[in-house]
């Protein structure tokens, strides 16, 4: 292995890459349109009603029930009530994976007839900037209205913010396994694409026999076409991470953790896409070896969809396709900080990749027989 | 003189078919030589054995004493080579392609100097894809000639050219004879090599057919002198009649093929004695590509053999 002659010839493949645009929309732009699309069906969004779960200590007095109809009236809350014997509204939140809570305190009815100052507890989610906007707003729009007509506006009625109690790792919204598993999917179709298209166009145009006519050896080739798409990967995850966190607060992070994973990745799936058009005869065979291999890979790896939600079969399935090794490592990393679960995942994707970089150097021809 | 290329009993099979069927050959340093023959007499596939691109199924092959298939990355420094139909990365143009390819080579090259040197020099920044037939021949050249190689293969540069391009193609050539640089061209062009070539070898079936200098060639398989008359086809009828010599009669043409001077006096007497008759009487000699068509069938127009098949003798 020659690092200059790799050098050459990566920028050479870089300028023919850059040049024809088609891949660098795939790697780039493509994964951003589908965690825009993905994250904007699945995301909350602020025109729907917000489900408030809450805890009236005031045993339903009048005053109480005429308060939440007023809020009910607003159409923004749905509302859902909790039994006081429930204790602390707010870990009852967190125990069932909700997040928006209002307590209205006892004395609630006779403190606001005697203009005595009434704190109303308003829980919410910090990190869903939407939703919790819009319950607090909503509390403390009724409430100035109330103020207004019993006190002439002297403050009766205040809101105490309660952020709910961090939920330890453990609940994360859909956009949050959407940002690792668009990475992997990135990992995987930007080289496996482009490389079956190219080996086998390669094949057909002799450009690898043109090659074969310098010093350059197949694996230098391979190894600097991988350097370009480790960089293509770790662009486009810092790209997919901006935007997951920008437009729709993915609560992922970036961890060195991640980084086997960018590079591994890479050399699998590059060498896989050299294999699967090399053992083609032609490109349009290619393609459709490609995408037999693309697809099911492509959905049954936890891309768009974590692994955890499929039934048991599906989920045995999805542990024989080396992507899932990826995503799995990338949530590991992103999300839960696992240590462990990321060196496993890494120690597998490592061993594939190493397979399947020597078979295809292997199996690959630059000269015919 | 040093061989720069040595074949003994080359064979080449694809399967059951034999591509090459015992090829012995020797190339001299400095020497141009062509390689002849039609459309699937085992031109390429030789040429391709030479160049390290396709292992043999037997017999013997030295280029510049190496063995090109198992020695080809050694071998490869010293050889420049335009494969059939050179093909480039699309999007490159030439004088990024001249930098990676020397670069490859670990060299350092004038890009512009090369580019000069095969007449490309305007084309310098324009995408491979963009190039014509002929200046995408020229970038082939030009690549060809990174390494400073002793010896050049070029298979088929100047097919599909226009007559200006493959004039400066010519030139390029000549210009590496005199340099003192070997050159193994194939050609469907006859006059290509009867112009360009120290030797020629024609090959037929996957066997030599003829090997020499053009001159050689045409005087060991040439037939002499052609007397041709314009005359109606019973003009022929009669002659073949009257004299002992081969007479053809093609589109309004009578040729008889003279075995001595003396015979063009008797031919053109009975000539006389038939009474038919004729204008536009001619001699003329056998050119290369007579040669060729004898030996391997028959040729298109203007000396192209790309249509011509491996058929019989004519």
């Amino acid at each position: 292995m020659n690092p200059r002659r790799i050098f050459l010839n990566l920028s050479v493949f870089a300028k023919g890459y850059l040049r024809s645009r088609v891949g660098l929309f795939f790697a780039l732009v493509f994964p951003i349109i589908l965690i825009l699309l993905f994250g904007a069906i699945f995301s909350n969004s602020s025109s729907t009603t917000v489900d408030v779960y809450v805890q009236n200590q005031d045993h339903n007095s009048a005053m109480s029930l005429r308060f939440l109809e007023a809020i009910n009236s607003t159409k923004a809350i749905n509302l859902h009530f909790v039994s006081p014997s429930v204790g602390n509204l707010s870990k009852w939140l967190g125990a069932n994976d909700l997040s928006d809570g209002l307590v209205i305190p006892a004395g609630f009815q006779s403190d606001y007839y005697n203009k005595t100052p009434v704190v109303l507890t308003v829980i919410t989610n910090p990190e869903q900037t939407s939703t919790s906007g819009i319950v607090s707003g909503v509390v403390q729009g009724v409430a100035n209205q109330f103020n207004l007509q019993r006190a002439n506006g002297t403050q009766i009625l205040s809101i105490q913010p309660e952020n709910l109690p961090t939920l330890g790792g453990q609940s994360f919204q859909y956009i949050d396994y959407l940002v690792p598993g668009l990475i992997g999917f990135s990992i995987l179709t930007s080289p496996m694409f482009s490389m079956v298209n190219i080996s086998s166009e390669y094949k057909k145009e002799k450009l690898f026999r043109q090659l074969s006519l310098t010093p350059l050896t197949k694996a230098e080739w391979l190894t600097s076409t991988i350097i370009w798409y480790i960089l293509l990967t770790v662009i486009s995850t810092g790209i997919m991470v901006a935007v997951g966190q920008g437009a729709f607060g993915a609560k992922v992070t970036l961890s060195p953790l991640m980084l086997p994973f960018l590079i591994l990745g890479p050399i699998l799936f590059t060498s896989l896409g050299l294999l699967a058009g090399s053992v083609s005869k032609d490109p349009e065979t290619a393609a459709v070896i490609g995408n037999i291999i693309t697809f099911p890979m492509m959905f049954l790896s936890g891309t768009f969809f974590p692994v955890s939600l499929f039934p048991g079969w599906l989920a045995t399935v999805a542990h024989v396709l080396p992507l899932f090794y990826v995503i799995d490592g990338l949530n590991a990393a992103m999300l839960y900080g696992n240590v462990a679960v990321t060196l496993t995942d890494t120690a597998v994707v490592g061993v594939l990749a190493v397979i399947f970089f020597a078979a295809a150097v292997r199996v690959f021809q630059w000269r015919e027989t | 003189m040093t061989e720069v290329i040595h074949l003994q009993k080359l064979v080449k099979d694809y399967g059951p078919l034999r591509a090459v069927d015992g090829i012995d050959l020797s190339v001299q340093k400095g020497e141009v030589f062509a390689f002849l023959g039609p459309n699937g007499a085992g031109k390429t596939t030789t040429v391709e054995i030479l160049e390290g691109l396709r292992p043999r199924t037997s017999g013997t092959v030295r280029v510049l004493g190496l063995d090109p298939w198992t020695e080809n990355k050694k071998l490869i420094h010293r050889l420049g080579v335009i494969p059939q139909d050179f093909k480039f990365f699309e999007k490159i143009h030439p004088r990024e392609a001249i930098t990676f390819y020397a670069g490859l080579f670990g060299k350092k090259v004038d890009a512009d100097s090369i580019l000069k040197q095969v007449q490309l020099e305007d084309k310098a920044t324009d995408w491979y894809e963009k190039l014509s037939g002929g200046q995408k021949q020229k970038m082939g050249l030009a690549l060809a000639l990174v390494n400073e190689p002793e010896l050049l293969f070029l298979d088929e540069p100047t097919t599909g050219l226009d007559p200006q391009a493959r004039r400066s193609i010519w030139e390029v050539i000549r210009s590496l004879k005199s340099e003192g640089r070997s050159v193994f061209l194939t050609t469907h062009y006859l006059e290509e090599a009867q112009l360009l070539a120290d030797r020629v070898c024609i090959i037929n079936h996957g066997k030599i057919a003829a090997l020499g200098t053009p001159e050689d060639i045409i005087q060991e398989h040439g037939k002499g002198e052609v007397l041709s008359l314009q005359a109606a086809p019973r003009l022929a009828e009669y002659l073949r009649t009257k004299v002992d010599l081969p007479v053809r009669s093609e589109n309004h043409t009578v040729d008889v093929e003279l075995s001595t001077n003396a015979d063009i006096l008797r031919v053109l007497n009975l000539v006389e004695q038939s009474g038919i008759p004729w204008t536009g009487v001619s001699t003329r000699r056998d050119t290369l590509e007579d040669v060729f068509i004898r030996l391997v069938g028959k040729t298109t127009e203007s000396g192209d053999l790309g249509g011509a098949g491996s058929g019989g003798l004519k």
